[in-house]
């Protein structure tokens, strides 16, 4: 078994175990009826918090191994970076664990965290080589302590979605209790996105088009999933020379499946197929989960949350946020000034990636003054704190993946 | 003469205080009519609220509201968030204001139209951008003037004893008799407050004990490190602190750097390397064939004698040689050169053999080197070439004339006139790349034949000076500093009274960070036996509290 197999294999083990542990500290929170339930119920908690901390040294395994194996951190890509994310998660719940010993913030931590792995998992494994602007220890030292800090800052949302649970009304229709819903709704979206990502891997679907790319440069790509959106002026084509690269088109008897609709060439097609995908799968995994379950996700979920003390709760989410905001600053923002002054010869350039980061970074320092000043406690913090962690997401997949910048993973 | 508040207990408040600065009875009936009360500042009086006559007062105030401030932060946000959108000028690759018009256009239609026509294509150098960001600069200022100073001097002067009204309307109170050892409670809780590292006052039958002070002062020196790089940036704006030029160099070249005066940069080298992987994965999806694994430039640096004519190459003394790679920047005297870019295959030397026609015979090989072009290339007594035009980067006739779009040698013409023992009269030509030569004055017997060429490479250099750098640099320790200091500390304060039957009554705050003081009171009630404090803000609990009553 190589290095990198190593690695691949503990990525799974903490995959399975992050499973395994939501599943204990979901015993240890359950809500107790007999008289033993509450001894119960803390050895569930250890039994869970045990596991979690198992999976989590897997996980630091799967770093270590792969840093070995490619020279460098394992923070240089999608799938690298994303892992990364995850499992810093893990560690920053396992710390907050310690601290405040609330079994509630598991069942919720650890399935974003699974989520953000599974998510991860989809993007390319291979090890692909460094470019020189790269070649760095600030790409260590920047990268991880910027997705420390993230993962920090996404800890105050998983305490804030806790208190929510809480303290919405779900029998009554409100603005509140739909935008619960569809907090619940967009992390089913993630379900679909690994789910159609699987089905089609797994049915090795492949089909190549050739089309013109807004420069107006004839471009060639390849679509693993059926083509629901052609790219500009797409035209199906095979591979007849893969020494010379050359294509031709396919003849019409033996097209695989084709566009419904041919997108402007701004509007990348195949990653619309992709999202429509993930929006189809996603939501009819989430009309079978209410089928089965007969109530909203939220109200599924609410039971588990019951017995949490919503002042404590929203201490934590404050707390991480407190915790999280210099570390944040110092990896995202003072860090890649330092290196982007080394490698780019200066320290601020408006990259998206860049303005992103500073964008983050005003909202959490809005959410700070909203909170000393204006008073903002308990639902208003606990809002601020969920949209938060959606910025964070929306920077680590919409700016890496659509708006191409410096950063771009894809550029 | 300002109007004063005077206290039940003598003391004088400045008009807007809202707790008694001494005894810390709620002097408003707002205070008053509260639960709890709002310690935000200790309840003292800020300049924003108190004056509100002047037009100086009108600004002050607007800038000192937290809300403003926020309302500011918000807006830079969008707006910046807006300028990711499509992507901004300078990262477009074209020249031209008309033709940045026509790409935003031409890629992305009526939209991008839209957006370059609002400006939001240079969004962030735009006028109003940078008002809303000196404005919250105005706002972080102001704001921390009016509140930083007066909390500070109420924080230095804190009393012991505080009223009861003040001590009732805490967020954590605790109210009784001590269980057991009456007299030595105060005793005990001094000893333990201390194992807990709080600093202790004690007057008469009263304690306060506070901890972490300094983090209150926190956001007031995270404010201050963000001035400071704000005027950074601000700075570089002033000549002689920034410079950002950008030059090619040749490999094989000693050329002048461009911003850096009396020094001269010599390019031994550009060096590419790349990978020899197998695409695979990410770079395999995107049609990447070969991926760059090193850029390199080996310069040396020259440095002009003192006293030197500006320009002159002939007197020079080496400073250094450097090997510039992406993120190892060449760093002399305050400036850094980046290897920023590169082109390959510049044509460096032609060659061309004068051929006769008809037999195909060679008289003779001229080598033009074409940063050097001479008038005059001689084979022998009888046989020679005149250059009587060179022409760099050839774009076609305008009125007669062949023009050269730029000094860079990308489509090299000449006109030669060949001089042979046959033809002691000349014959003319115009040799382009790629193309059948002309011959204007007549059909001649002799041609110019390409022979072949040097190529080298180019070093695309960029040279900066940025002396606001250490600048930037304490200014982003200092936000570093407060905010760690703001967010890792905490300041909690318990006050405590022993009345005359003996009971207890305890208040206790913390700007944040419950949980710990709360565990720090546990320890004191099972160490001096006091009694169970109540958290006035956490409903649930009291509510828990009450059903347990009841059932009892």
């Amino acid at each position: 078994m190589s290095l990198l197999d190593l690695s691949g294999n503990l990525l799974f083990a903490a995959f399975i175990c992050y499973l395994i542990a939501t599943i204990f500290f979901g015993g240890a929170i359950k809500p107790a009826k007999t008289g033993a339930a509450p001894a119960r119920a803390e050895q569930w908690g250890k039994w869970a918090i045990t596991v979690t901390i198992i999976g989590f040294i897997a996980n630091l395994g799967y770093f270590i191994s792969r840093w070995i194996y490619t020279g460098h951190a394992p923070v240089s890509n999608m799938f690298e970076f994303t892992t990364a994310f995850g499992m810093f998660l893990v560690a920053s719940f396992i710390v907050i664990y310690f601290m405040y010993r609330v079994a509630a913030l598991g069942i919720v931590a650890l399935p974003i965290a699974i989520l953000i792995i599974g998510y991860a998992a989809m993007f390319p494994k291979e090890v692909s080589p460094l470019v020189p602007s790269l070649q760095s220890h600030w790409l260590t030292i920047h990268v991880i302590c910027a997705a420390i800090g993230e993962s920090i800052l996404a800890i105050s949302a998983v305490a804030g979605l806790i208190y929510l649970l809480k303290q919405v009304d779900l029998t009554k229709k409100s603005k509140e209790r739909f935008w619960l819903e569809a907090v619940m709704f967009s992390l089913v979206l993630v379900v679909g996105f690994v789910v159609s990502s699987i089905t089609f891997g797994l049915m090795g679907y492949e089909a190549t088009y050739q089309y013109t790319d807004k420069e107006d440069v004839s471009r060639v790509i390849v679509y693993e999933t059926p083509a629901l959106f052609g790219m500009n002026n797409y035209v199906e084509v095979e591979l007849v020379d893969a020494e010379k690269k050359v294509y031709e088109p396919v003849a019409e008897a033996n097209q695989s499946f084709q566009p419904l609709v041919e997108m402007p060439a701004i509007i990348n097609g195949k990653k619309l197929s992709t999202v429509a995908f993930s929006v189809l799968f996603g939501t009819i995994i989430y009309l079978l989960i209410r089928l089965i379950g007969r109530r909203s996700i939220s109200a599924m979920v609410q039971p588990l949350v019951k017995k949490v003390n919503s002042q404590l709760m929203d201490e934590i989410g404050y707390r991480a946020v407190l915790i999280g905001f210099p570390v944040f600053t110092l990896g995202a923002l003072i860090f890649a000034m330092i290196w982007a002054q080394i490698a780019w010869s200066r320290f601020w350039g408006w990259d998206p990636k860049e303005v992103w980061a500073l964008v983050t970074w005003l909202f959490y320092a809005a959410f700070l003054h909203l909170r000393l000043s204006k008073g903002w406690e308990g639902k208003k913090s606990a809002w601020l704190a969920v949209i938060g962690f959606v910025i964070i997401m929306f920077n680590l997949v919409f700016v890496n993946l659509i708006i191409a910048g410096l950063h771009s993973y894809a550029a | 003469m300002m109007e004063k508040i005077i206290c039940t207990c003598n003391h004088e408040n400045p008009v807007g205080t809202n707790l008694c600065e001494k005894c810390g009875r709620p002097l408003t009936t707002e205070e008053q009519e509260k639960k709890i009360v709002d310690m935000r500042y200790d309840g003292i009086a800020i300049r924003s609220k108190t004056h509100n006559k002047s037009i100086i007062d009108k600004i002050w105030n607007f800038f000192s509201s937290v809300k403003i401030g926020i309302t500011l932060i918000i807006i830079t946000l969008i707006a910046a968030s807006v300028g990711t959108i499509l992507p901004q000028e300078f990262a477009v690759r074209v020249s031209s204001e008309s033709e940045k018009a026509a790409y935003y256009t031409d890629v992305y239609g009526w939209f991008g139209t839209l957006y370059y026509n609002l400006g939001l294509a240079d969004l962030y150098s735009s006028w109003w951008f940078q008002i809303i960001v000196g404005m919250l600069g105005i706002s972080i200022i102001v704001a921390s003037i009016d509140r930083g100073f007066p909390l500070h001097r109420s924080l230095k002067n804190q009393r012991v004893k505080r009223h009861i009204s003040f001590m009732k309307r805490q967020r954590i109170i605790a109210e009784g008799q001590p269980s057991q050892d009456g007299d030595k409670t105060l005793d005990l809780l001094e000893q333990k407050m201390k194992d807990l590292k709080y600093n202790v006052r004690r007057e008469d039958n009263a304690i306060l004990a506070e901890r972490g002070r300094f983090a209150r002062y926190g956001p007031y020196i995270n404010h201050v490190g963000l001035i400071v790089f704000l005027g950074a940036v601000m700075l570089r704006l002033l000549p002689g602190f920034y410079v950002d030029e950008s030059m090619w160099l040749p490999e094989g070249e000693t050329r002048a750097i461009t911003g850096m005066d009396g020094y001269f940069l010599h390019n031994d080298q550009f060096i590419l390397e790349t990978y020899d992987n197998d695409p695979q994965g990410e770079q395999l999806k995107q049609g990447v064939n070969v991926v760059a694994k090193n850029f390199q430039s080996n310069v040396t640096l020259f440095k002009q004698k003192e006293g030197a004519v500006a320009g002159q190459t002939s007197d020079l003394e080496t400073v250094k040689s450097y090997d510039i790679r992406v993120n190892h920047p060449l760093k002399h005297d305050g400036y850094a050169i980046y290897q920023m870019d590169y082109r390959l295959n510049q044509l460096k030397t032609m060659y061309f053999d004068l051929v006769n026609k008809e037999t195909e015979k060679s008289l003779g090989r001229v080598s033009i080197d074409l940063t050097n072009p001479q008038d005059e290339y001689v084979i022998d007594d009888n046989t020679k070439v005149q250059l009587i035009t060179y022409l760099s980067d050839f774009a076609g006739f305008k009125d007669g004339e062949p023009q050269s779009a730029s000094p860079n040698p990308n489509n090299p013409a000449f006109v030669f006139k060949m001089f042979t023992p046959e033809t002691p009269e000349g014959e003319t030509s115009f040799v382009m790349i790629g193309q059948k030569a002309l011959e204007p004055l007549g059909e001649n017997e002799h041609m110019m034949k390409f022979a072949g060429v040097d190529t080298r490479s180019m070093s695309g250099l960029t040279v900066r000076k940025d002396k606001t750098i250490p600048i930037l640099a304490i200014g982003g320790l200092i936000f570093m500093i407060g905010v760690v200091i703001g967010s890792y500390w905490n300041h909690r304060r318990i006050w405590v009274e022993q009345l005359e039957d003996g009971s207890i009554r305890l208040a206790a705050h913390t700007n944040k960070n419950w949980f710990s003081l709360k565990k720090d009171l546990d320890g004191l009630t099972e160490f001096a036996h006091i009694p169970q404090y109540t958290d006035q803000a956490d409903l649930e609990k009291v509510e828990v509290e009450k059903e347990g009553d009841n059932i009892l």
